[in-house]
């Protein structure tokens, strides 16, 4: 056999060199990739205007007000204390987006994740320019989902505070439930006892409630004359006890170093607390945190960007949801050197499973090509368990309006099918990370990791949609329901009624599953640039590599 | 090529001690390397780790920093050599090199001195007989008293007559120590009294001469050699006629404007002035010329190598080294004197560690960054230092010497320029700045050169731009530092990104420097440069991987200068200004705990200081640091020296009252001596603080 082989080839390269190479450019002067092109670029500025606009905070007099007394914004506090050209993946940008009446920038709080001293950590950071930084039901939303990531992740906390405590006219949505503010503090003794690192910096005021975030803390630090620490406020101790005292005097820095112990390090400005903050974090001893052992990547490859513009993305996405496209042609424009190890590449084509790297590291993506089949979800719960077996943290490129209907399919046992896939996703013991890339729709969204399974970080695109079925999917279920109770109520019920509508539930959907409508409310973790996917991925993939690999088990699988 | 021919010889040297230090020492171990001959190298408890030390074959240590106690001690050198068998003595320059009890010790031990005979020496040492030496030898002198008479009154009496300005000059002076002009009678004693002192401290002879001063007057030299045959020789001349405070700091041969006739005249009568003290060996005739008359005059005979010999041997292509180890050896000289011709033309200039603005004070400090320009056939570096060595206050704050060549003056020069230019010194101040606008210098160019040269073209030579055109080049170079800081950073986390785990793959926080989500980070770096104060730079972290400042023209424009983040190396540096490709070179450095950043770029050298917010408790902490020198020249009652330098005498006592213009304190530096005054108004019962550090600028503040 192998006489047939050129003596040449041989021995010039290794026989398999190539062969993963994805090949799909796209052809950039053609019309559907301008118009793809100009329709993604239209969304991206959009969401460009809107980031922009929230990053201002309380902007105009609240920011000069806040600067006045020697203090920085949130993300000037952040950028001191992360070391000098480290990222920061900020979270939930738009958290709050039209949400309430009044605007509440990022939900009056910045998170993400960042880099100190080489640690990585997660930074929560209230911003007291909006609403004096009070928790509003989305504020306090934003901040557990931080704390979960952390949890998730194991990364070290670090808590900006600033914050007036619970929005009192708002209590009722902020107090009182399992996943409200008192969270906050059950998440920090959890965390604590899990050997994660909780560290707060007092740069304002910590009333009420509040005040439990550096008392909670395995560290704090309070700076002079900004910082204050109390159950009750001055006014509310005059009403309470009639003692007369000043908020320094009350829960200052001095006070809570010197005397009360509920904080341990004085910080004569803000710069020389967030300077102890680093300081804290440098001397962090993370035994074990920072080994993953996964033994079989030894020797770090050069990284290779992938082969095609990665702002090709732009137009390579159709503007309308029903055109297809190739899911790989998206690997390709994220992935080093657009190399993806196929599997199982002719059996249930509708979902592309297969490996590749991401700045080095190795992942398992699962990409949808259409709707999930009865072979497509086996194939998806294979390659699942597959990447859980060696660890393989899985990517899941989330394009997808459902599994496949019709007695034949039934009759497949696809439910069957997709409750495998569904198991394999929630038992898989490895790092997740979710992009919704295009659609989102019904109990595909359950197969392909939706926030429900909590992958570790979930981002959507700004063209993306979310909800259980598309809106005239559900106009076509609901309007026949619909018309039969007006029937039955003694109404008429004329075309133009059911024209109208139909239109309205489409209207509804298609606003409820906008991305925008999604991050305010923090089903996702941001709406991401299609352009900073790549980099995205790679930052939120090394931010999950701190746990160790854990074995994965499962339930019972349905045969 | 004679370097080639079989060495005949009854005497041959067969090692070789060098009885010196810095690149003298290194220039001639090298030669000694390429004739096979081994070489031992002394050197001072300061200089173990020096270059001279590194390059010689063995080394052996003489004795503490102080020169008087090591290179100046001649029973230790000539202890070594026994100790290490070496057969010959090479003196270099300075040191011992002109001191005939030095020859005459090696000859009592058998050793040979490779200089002139012991005779020679001492003619010529002696300012008062050398002249009387050559005048009888019918080499013109200047009109002087050269006498044994030492009293003031005398000595103004011969001022008086000789007719003023006169000058006064050490007996056993040189390098232009203890020597003062006096323009007017009346001045004569105070300068005559100065002289002796600085005479006594440097040479430990207070004597003194008298001469005629020459208002405009031209340094030029000749090079002669003679062997132990009776041969001698010349090698044409050199004009070091620009100096400052009296010591060459560019030198050039052949002399500019002058005629073929004039130069074997005075080639002639440097031979003939050799000749006349049974000279061999390599030696210098140093006359005076004046410019306007074109007579020349002798001043003295240097009976060594000079500094400034390798621009002899570009233009006559000769090694000088190699000759007087030839000579010594007892060989004929390798040449006649119809076998020597000029090629082209060639300059040296001394790179000095010192204050120009503060007048050319010698400075002392470690040379944090040092990167020469690449030596080839025209260009030649002599050094005896390398990056991390220390310039010390014991020895002569010469750095190095930059030597090139051309086929004509104008092409020596452009090249002269371009190489100080890429010369990069960072750590302490130098002259290269000032030696840049020298040899750009229309009237260097056009060869008026003079020993007032400097004096002369003050102005021009220190404005060499307008002010606002100053402060662009400035802003520019305090953006490009400004972008190198952030990409150290950035490389900084690129080499050693978190620790996420222990593979090092699978992670790319390293990678993207600053990445924001939907925005882009921008950092402002605060740079101090002492003449302009404080710069902030606002670096942009662009999505696209380069860093970006934006600078203004002076016009309102903005100019952008852009660097990408992720390609850092280690001094070459390439970044966009206004989108043209621009290659400059910057260093990073730490000095008292304080980081600098040095630039050099089109053509023009800025350094800062790197200011970094200080957050230590015991300083106040919305304040930012200042450097040590900024602090105390900022104290209302600090009084700044302005070079480095050992205490010689405190004028005044603790609790006692000064007034404005008291004198304070005596400092000596390159054994000169400075006094420094009382400046602000006057104070009742002061109390002293000195701050004084080897290598450091020193400050004296004063408390009432």
């Amino acid at each position: 056999v192998l006489e047939n082989v050129p003596q040449v080839l041989r021995g010039m390269s290794s026989l398999d060199d190539g062969l993963n190479v994805l090949q799909y450019p796209v052809e950039t002067n053609s019309a559907s990739y301008i118009e793809r092109y100009a329709s993604m670029q239209s969304l991206v500025n959009d969401l460009r205007q809107h980031v922009s606009k929230v990053l201002e905070g309380g902007g105009g007099k609240a920011a000069q007000k806040h600067k006045a007394r020697n203090k920085c914004l949130p993300r000037e506090r952040i950028n001191h204390l992360l070391d000098p050209s480290s990222p920061f993946l900020e979270l939930s940008q738009l958290a709050g987006h039209e949400l309430y009446d009044e605007p509440l920038p990022c939900g009056g709080i910045v998170t993400g994740v960042g880099s100190i001293h080489g640690k990585l950590c997660m930074l929560v950071a209230n911003d007291a320019t909006v609403k004096g930084g009070t928790y509003y039901p989305t504020t306090v939303k934003k901040h557990l989902r931080a704390q979960e990531i952390a949890a998730q992740c194991r990364l070290p906390c670090i808590y900006l505070v600033d914050s007036g405590g619970a929005n009192l006219p708002r209590q009722a949505d902020v107090f009182p439930d399992r996943d409200h503010f008192g969270r906050i503090f059950y998440n920090q003794a959890r965390m604590s006892e899990a050997g994660i690192p909780q560290v707060a910096l007092v740069l304002g005021s910590c009333t009420a409630g509040g005040a439990y975030v550096p008392a909670m803390a395995d560290e704090s630090v309070i700076v002079k004359g900004n910082g204050t620490i109390f159950l009750a406020g001055p006014p509310l101790v005059k009403a309470a006890t009639g003692e007369e005292v000043t908020a320094e005097e009350l829960g200052g820095a001095s006070l809570h170093c010197k005397e009360s112990g509920v904080a341990d390090h004085f910080a004569h400005d803000e710069m020389h607390a967030l300077a102890i903050g680093r300081k804290i974090v440098k001397s962090l001893h993370m035994a074990g945190f920072t080994h993953r052992g996964n033994g079989f990547i030894q020797n770090p490859q050069e990284v290779k960007e992938p082969l095609y513009d990665v702002e090709e993305l732009y137009g390579v996405m159709p503007t309308l949801r029903h055109e297809s496209f190739d899911i790989r042609s998206v690997i390709a424009r994220i992935v080093d050197g657009s190399e993806f190890d196929e599997f199982k590449k002719l059996y249930g084509t509708t979902l592309v499973t297969g490996f590749a790297r991401i700045y080095g590291q190795p992942v398992g993506i699962l990409g949808n090509n259409g709707i999930l089949f009865t072979e497509s979800a086996l194939k998806g719960a294979h390659f699942i368990e597959l990447c859980a077996q060696r660890h393989i943290p899985l990517v899941f490129l989330q394009n997808i309006t459902g599994f496949m209907v019709g007695s034949r399919s039934e009759a497949s046992g696809i439910a069957k099918a997709g409750a495998k896939m569904v198991m394999a996703v929630s038992c898989a013991k490895v790092p997740k990370i979710t992009i919704i890339v295009g659609g989102s729709f019904g109990a595909g969204n359950y197969g392909m990791c939706g926030r429900a399974y909590s992958p570790n970080f979930l981002f959507m695109w700004p063209n993306a949609r979310i909800s259980v079925m598309g809106g005239a999917q559900a106009a076509g279920v609901l309007a026949p329901l619909e018309r039969e109770k007006r029937k039955r109520e003694g109404h008429a019920w004329s075309p133009t009624d059911d024209e109208q509508f139909r239109a309205e539930v489409i209207e509804a959907y298609e606003r409820q599953g906008s991305p925008y409508y999604s991050t305010a409310r923090l089903w996702d973790d941001g709406i991401i640039d299609p352009v900073d996917t790549r980099k995205v991925l790679g930052l939120a993939l090394s931010s999950c590599m701190a746990v160790p690999p854990q074995p994965t088990s499962y339930g019972v699988f349905r045969m | 090529d004679y370097s080639t021919s079989c060495m005949v010889t009854s005497n041959p040297i067969s090692k070789i001690l060098v009885a010196n230090r810095g690149e003298i020492a290194c220039r001639i171990i090298k030669t000694a390397r390429k004739l096979g001959v081994p070489c031992v190298a002394v050197y001072s408890e300061a200089d173990k780790n020096s270059m001279h030390v590194a390059m010689a074959d063995e080394a052996v240590c003489i004795g503490p920093p102080l020169a008087a106690s090591s290179y100046l001690n001649a029973a230790a050198i000539i202890d070594a050599s026994v100790r290490v068998q070496a057969d010959a003595v090479h003196p270099g320059y300075g040191f011992l090199s002109e001191n005939a009890h030095f020859a005459e010790l090696c000859k009592q031990n058998g050793i040979t001195f490779i200089g002139p005979p012991t005779n020679a020496i001492k003619a010529m040492g002696d300012k008062s007989e050398s002249k009387a030496l050559m005048s009888a030898a019918g080499v013109p002198v200047v009109p002087g008293y050269h006498g044994e008479e030492q009293s003031a009154s005398f000595l103004k009496l011969q001022a008086d007559s000789i007719g003023y300005p006169v000058i006064i000059k050490a007996t056993q002076g040189g390098g232009g120590k203890g020597m003062k002009i006096v323009s007017k009678s009346e001045d004569f004693v105070e300068n005559l009294c100065s002289a002796q002192r600085e005479a006594l401290t440097s040479f430990g002879d207070q004597r003194v001469l008298v001469e005629k001063y020459i208002l405009e007057p031209r340094h030029i030299e000749v090079q002669i050699f003679g062997d132990q045959h009776g041969n001698v020789m010349h090698l044409f001349e050199r004009d070091c006629s620009v100096q400052r405070r009296h010591q060459k700091i560019i030198e050039e041969a052949p002399a500019p404007n002058i005629t073929k006739s004039f130069r074997e005249e005075i080639g002639q009568a440097a031979v003939n002035a050799a000749k006349a003290v049974g000279y061999f060996s390599a030696g210098t005739v140093e006359f005076i010329v004046d410019s306007v008359t074109k007579e020349f005059f002798f001043m003295e005979m240097n009976t060594r190598l000079q500094v400034e010999h390798p621009i002899t041997e570009m233009i006559t292509k000769q090694d000088l080294v190699e000759w007087q180890i030839r000579v010594a050896s007892g060989e004929p000289l390798p040449c006649s004197q119809s076998d020597l011709s000029i090629s082209g033309h060639s300059f040296e200039a001394r790179i000095y560690a010192e204050n120009v603005e503060s007048g050319f004070l010698p400075a002392a400090g470690v040379l944090h960054h040092f990167q020469p320009p690449d030596a080839s056939s025209t260009v030649r570096v002599e050094t005896g230092v390398h990056q991390g060595d220390v310039v010390s206050i014991f020895y002569d704050p010469m750095i190095a010497k930059l030597v090139v060549w051309g086929h004509d003056r104008s092409a020596a020069l452009l090249k002269l320029h371009n190489c100080l230019s890429k010369f990069q010194i960072a750590g302490l101040p130098t002259n290269i700045e000032f030696l840049k606008s020298l040899s750009k210098h229309h009237a260097f160019a056009s060869g008026e050169v003079g020993t007032h040269f400097i004096e002369r073209h003050k102005s021009s030579l220190f404005a060499s731009l307008p002010k606002e055109k100053k402060l662009v080049r400035l802003k520019l170079s305090a953006a490009l530092a400004a972008c190198c800081i952030c990409i150290k950073d950035a490389m900084k986390d690129h080499l050693s990104p978190p620790e996420i785990s222990t593979s090092s793959s699978g992670n790319c926080w390293g990678f993207l420097p600053a990445f924001r989500l939907h925005y882009e980070h921008r950092c402002h770096i605060l740079l101090n440069h002492g003449e302009e104060g404080d710069l902030e730079m606002p670096v942009t972290f662009c999505k696209d991987g380069n860093c970006e400042v934006k600078v203004d023209d002076g016009n309102g424009t903005l100019m952008t200068v852009r660097m990408e983040l992720n390609k850092f190396e280690s001094s070459s540096f390439t970044a966009t200004i206004n989108g043209v490709i621009n290659y400059f070179s910057a260093a990073f450095y730490m000095k008292d705990s304080v980081e600098y950043v040095s630039v050099w770029s089109d053509d023009k050298h800025h350094e800062f200081l790197i200011i970094k917010p200080v957050l230590d408790k015991n300083v106040e902490l919305s304040s930012f640091q200042l450097s040590d020198r900024k602090w105390a020249s900022m104290h209302p009652l600090g009084v700044h020296a302005p070079m480095a330098g050992r205490l010689v005498r405190v004028l005044v006592q603790n609790g006692v009252k000064v007034n404005k213009g008291d004198p304070l304190v005596i400092l000596e530096a390159m054994k000169m001596e400075v006094c420094y005054f009382h400046l602000t108004t006057s104070i009742n019962n002061i109390l002293f603080v000195f701050l004084l550090q080897i290598y450091q600028d020193f400050f004296i503040i004063i408390n009432s």
